[in-house]
């Protein structure tokens, strides 16, 4: 099949390919300055105490140490996301008063290398009066329980709800209900680069900053708020970034405490954090405890569906606030409840906060809702897949009062998964596959952050020799959009993608975007992108109309650099002609289009969504419960595919992350100490343990993305916790509902289904 | 007391006066400029920092730089030859096997050096050959299919 596109679709090397094979692509972690300073970062070791005094004078005396700094040092605001809502912003991050939990920061020191800024931490003299501590969110909702922050009843850090129909009435006329509970654990990002900075105030009052970051415009925006600058004054630069997955677009300790110390210095200051302060003192995906009460029909219609969540907040709010939105949302996906009722708290803990993580939430939601899914049909005699089938979401339906769906192909999906499941013919004993289905958004349409600025925006230029520019604000965290972003530029434009740079994540020369969250840049920044080089497009065929002399009523257009009638492609002009004359005619001023995306009246959600269906298989050993993730296979839809190889490594890259969060991954506590703060002792899927992926890819086509495109970054992750419930299940019996499913667990509830079976 | 060290790195001699404590992966990022190689971690967990010692695949963070005094140390700076990419370096190209990249170098070397020593593996060679590196973006199966073709004789070594 001859595709109408000239790049979209084609196998193609990411554009900073080249300097990622050889080494030289340059990170945060490798910026070095002249004169530059390297921070360190003391951090509380209690969950939960007063700072009585804080002593540097012996750290300061030291050599080579240049300056210490505490939260006297800042002007004690506070930062948060919800920008909207001064009571959500609630982290100091260099704490003044108190601490609220193990690696909160107190203090930080530059010095002329990491050993002796290391060394001065040792010799900062702290005081604390520690504070009786609350760790279990269950716990902090009593009445007696300690404060995590002053005057926060309960300690409810926000709560959400959601309701469509009459959920109760509903319940009445099912002929089943089910409820179940559910517990989902922690997760860390594990990004390879850890959270780093380099910040340099000059003297000039300006601070430049280079940093492993998501958002740029969200880090610059932070720091006027924290530092009460102008927020032009601030230059952000992601560079090549090491991952982000959630965990990078707030701004963190590194950015906060270099920019403190530098303000003072006016020298540049860098701050790595180690990998344990990676997993310590940063964010993490957020803890939830589910109970959710499901009713069908007999012929498994399903006609209602409640969900009451409380979630493990930790200190603060940092994105956690979205998380509790969005699961209680995707918490109905991605299914036409005709009636459904959410009821969400996120509670302050006195442990590290929990935020954004690829899936935002909906995750926890999917296992969750997937494993009771697959229990219902159970108790209907209906296969699962007909379940899905008979209540899952079709194009063109409305959630009612959240979300129009336009662009859907589950149904395509569940038929696909069917047919590999079909095709596998009868497994081996104590093998299991199970499914789950999901969806996920295109980036989201609320504005907690209050930007006045276009969701994503882009510049294009054209410069003589007819290669064209991008400036986007958008953040290539390794996800690829700089790729994705150049082939839909070079598309538009109807040129090669050799023929287009990016500039991107750097608010000095970008325009504003919001960056790498919510699975937004694909459909936002892409048609930014798009309109931007349709700009230019129309500019350069004002000249090729004139030069050729074409009838008004023919169509011009631009394939392979070559400008041609559509009807009659032979006759045309050199793309690269036309851009040469055009600039010379414009007494040399070069072609610039600008583009932006801001969604209206598109619901309150997210202006599209992608759906798929994954079936994964398990290999159980009954002896001992552990089991071997044997096969994944996605049958996923996320319109019009712009890069295949980039959608291929989100897949897998995604059941890595996903098949960990099912199988393995974990933070346990205690006292707020996370136990397991190193590589080597978190648990998380290494090349051996990677099952084989099959990628089944749909077509759709989503009106409201670029070319039709939506998102294909974090939907992905959704499913997989849920579909390895589900294999357990099918393989031995055995439903575990608490994550990660680890091999103890299936042992201790094989165990127990022996019993039982004897006791009969 | 700062000692010497006297090391190739990727074919260049060098010889440098270090603090004692100081681990390979800093010498080599920090003395002698080559930040291809990556920290990921500090205790030997991540693979992020693999080198060529000797032609054997080594995580840099593990070992003294003064343990590898006399020793021959290839980097990721050191795959092409001149404008010529490896085999592995054109194969991970192909198939996508890196995002971020921060994993990349230590997946290339420790893939390199496992071909050096083993130039059939098995699939589960392949596996085991980079499972001491982390890769939080790709799900390692593209990494694996690069260094297949490779070991297919799809990518010859540039002359
Ligand atoms: S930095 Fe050496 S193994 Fe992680
Ligand atoms: S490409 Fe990001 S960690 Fe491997």
């Amino acid at each position: 099949m001859t595709s109408k596109f000239s790049v979209i679709g084609q196998r193609v090397h990411n554009i900073d390919g080249t300097e990622k094979v050889t080494g030289s692509a340059k990170y945060t972690f490798d910026v070095v300055l002249p004169n530059m300073l390297y921070g360190k970062i003391l951090r509380s070791p209690h969950p939960h105490a007063k700072i009585l005094k804080i002593d540097t004078r012996q750290a300061k005396k030291l050599i080579g140490v240049k300056a210490v700094v505490t939260g006297k040092d800042t002007l004690g605001r506070k930062q948060g996301i919800w920008r909207r809502f001064p009571e959500l912003c609630d982290e100091e991050i260099l704490c003044r008063a108190k601490t609220r939990y193990i690696g909160d920061p107190v203090a930080a020191v530059a010095a002329i290398d990491e050993d002796t800024a290391e060394e001065a931490l040792d010799l900062i003299e702290v005081e604390y009066e520690p504070l009786p501590a609350v760790f279990d969110p269950l716990e902090a909702i009593k009445e007696d329980a300690p404060q995590v922050h002053d005057g926060v009843e309960l300690n409810i850090n926000i709560n959400r709800h959601i309701e469509w129909g009459d959920v109760d009435e509903a319940f009445r006329k099912c002929d089943h209900i089910r409820e179940d509970q559910f517990k989902c654990s922690s997760q860390a990002h594990v990004c390879m680069e850890t959270h780093d900075a380099v910040a340099s105030f000059g003297h000039n009052g300006k601070l430049t900053v280079w940093t492993s970051t998501q958002s740029s415009y969200y880090i610059q925006r932070l720091y006027a708020d924290m530092l009460d600058m102008r927020e032009s004054d601030i230059r952000v630069m992601n560079r090549h970034t090491g991952g982000g997955f959630g965990s990078k677009f707030e701004l963190d300790s590194a950015q906060f405490c270099a920019a403190i110390l530098s303000q003072k210095l006016c020298q540049p200051v860098k701050i790595v954090l180690t990998r344990e302060e990676e997993f310590t003192a940063t964010k993490r995906r957020t803890p939830m405890y589910y109970f959710l009460k499901l009713g069908a029909k007999k012929d498994g219609t399903l006609l209602a569906k409640e969900a009451r969540v409380i979630t493990e907040g930790g200190a603060y709010t940092a994105m956690g606030a979205t998380a509790l939105y969005l699961t209680g949302f995707f918490s109905s996906f991605p299914y036409k409840f005709p009636n459904y009722r959410y009821d969400g708290y996120r509670v302050y803990t006195n442990t590290e906060p929990s935020s954004a993580m690829r899936g935002f939430g909906a995750p926890q939601s999917t296992f969750c809702g997937e494993s009771q899914l697959d229990m219902m049909a159970e108790d209907l005699g209906i296969d699962p897949i007909e379940l899905r089938r008979k209540n899952g979401m079709t194009p063109d339906y409305e959630v009612p009062g959240q979300a129009f769906i336009q662009s859907c192909g589950l149904h395509q999906c569940l038929d696909k998964i069917e047919e590999t499941i079909e095709k596998r013919g009868k497994l081996p004993p104590n093998h299991g596959i199970g499914v789950a289905s999901y969806g996920f958004m295109s980036g989201g349409i609320f504005n907690w952050f209050n930007t006045p600025y276009a969701f994503s925006a882009a510049v294009v230029r054209i410069n003589i020799d007819g290669k064209a520019d991008v400036f986007t604000g958008a953040c290539d965290i390794g996800q690829g959009s700089n790729t994705t972003l150049a082939m839909i530029c070079a598309e538009e434009l109807g040129i090669k993608l050799e023929d287009v740079r990016v500039f991107s994540g750097d608010t000095g020369i970008c325009p504003p975007d919001l960056g790498a969250w919510g699975s937004r840049q694909t459909l936002m920044s892409g048609n930014a992108v798009k309109r931007a080089a349709a700009e230019c497009k129309s500019q350069i065929m004002e000249f090729a109309a004139a030069k050729m002399g074409v009838n008004i009523v023919y169509d011009l257009d631009i394939k392979d650099g070559w400008i041609h009638i559509v009807n009659r492609p032979e006759r045309g002009v050199s793309y690269y002609d036309i851009v040469k004359g055009a600039i010379r005619g414009k007494d040399g001023v070069a072609i610039m289009g600008r583009g932006h995306y801001t969604p209206h009246r598109k619901g309150m959600i997210s202006p599209a969504y992608s759906f798929g269906v994954q079936a994964a298989e398990v290999a159980v050993d009954v002896e001992t419960g552990r089991y071997k993730l044997v096969n994944v296979t996605t049958a996923h839809e996320s319109g019009t595919v712009i890069n295949p190889v980039g959608i291929e490594g989100q897949l897998e890259g995604a059941i890595m992350m996903a098949g960990g969060y099912g199988y393995c991954e974990d933070q346990p506590m205690d006292e707020g100490k996370i136990l397991n703060p190193s590589i080597a002792d978190y648990k998380l899927i290494r090349s051996l343990d990677m099952p084989e992926t099959e990628i089944l890819e749909i077509d759709t086509y989503e009106p409201e993305g670029p070319f039709g495109a939506k998102e294909a970054g974090e939907g992905l992750t959704n499913p997989t916790a849920g579909a390895i419930g589900n294999a357990v299940y099918k393989a031995v019996g055995v439903r575990i509902n608490d994550l990660p499913i680890t091999p103890e667990k299936v042992f201790k509830a094989l165990k127990e289904k022996e019993k039982k079976k004897k006791a009969k | 007391m700062k000692k010497e060290l006297k090391l190739k790195v990727n074919g260049q001699p060098y010889e440098l006066y270090i603090k004692p404590k100081t681990l390979l992966v800093q010498v080599l990022r920090d003395h002698v400029g080559l930040t291809g190689t990556k920290r990921g971690c500090n205790d030997s967990s991540c693979g992020a920092c693999t080198i060529m010692l000797n032609g054997m695949a080594v995580k840099s963070c593990s070992i003294l730089a003064l343990q590898a005094n006399g020793c021959e140390v290839v980097t990721v700076e050191g795959l092409a030859k001149g404008n010529k990419l490896s085999p592995l370096q054109r194969a991970f190209l192909d198939h996508g096997s890196y995002q971020c990249g921060f994993c990349t170098p230590g997946m290339l070397m420790s893939s390199t050096a496992l071909l050096a020593e083993n130039p059939k593996p098995t699939k589960e060679e392949i596996k085991e050959g980079i499972d001491g590196n982390i890769c939080r973006c790709t799900g390692y199966n593209s990494i694996i299919r690069a260094v297949t073709a490779v070991v297919k004789g799809e990518y010859k070594e540039a002359k």
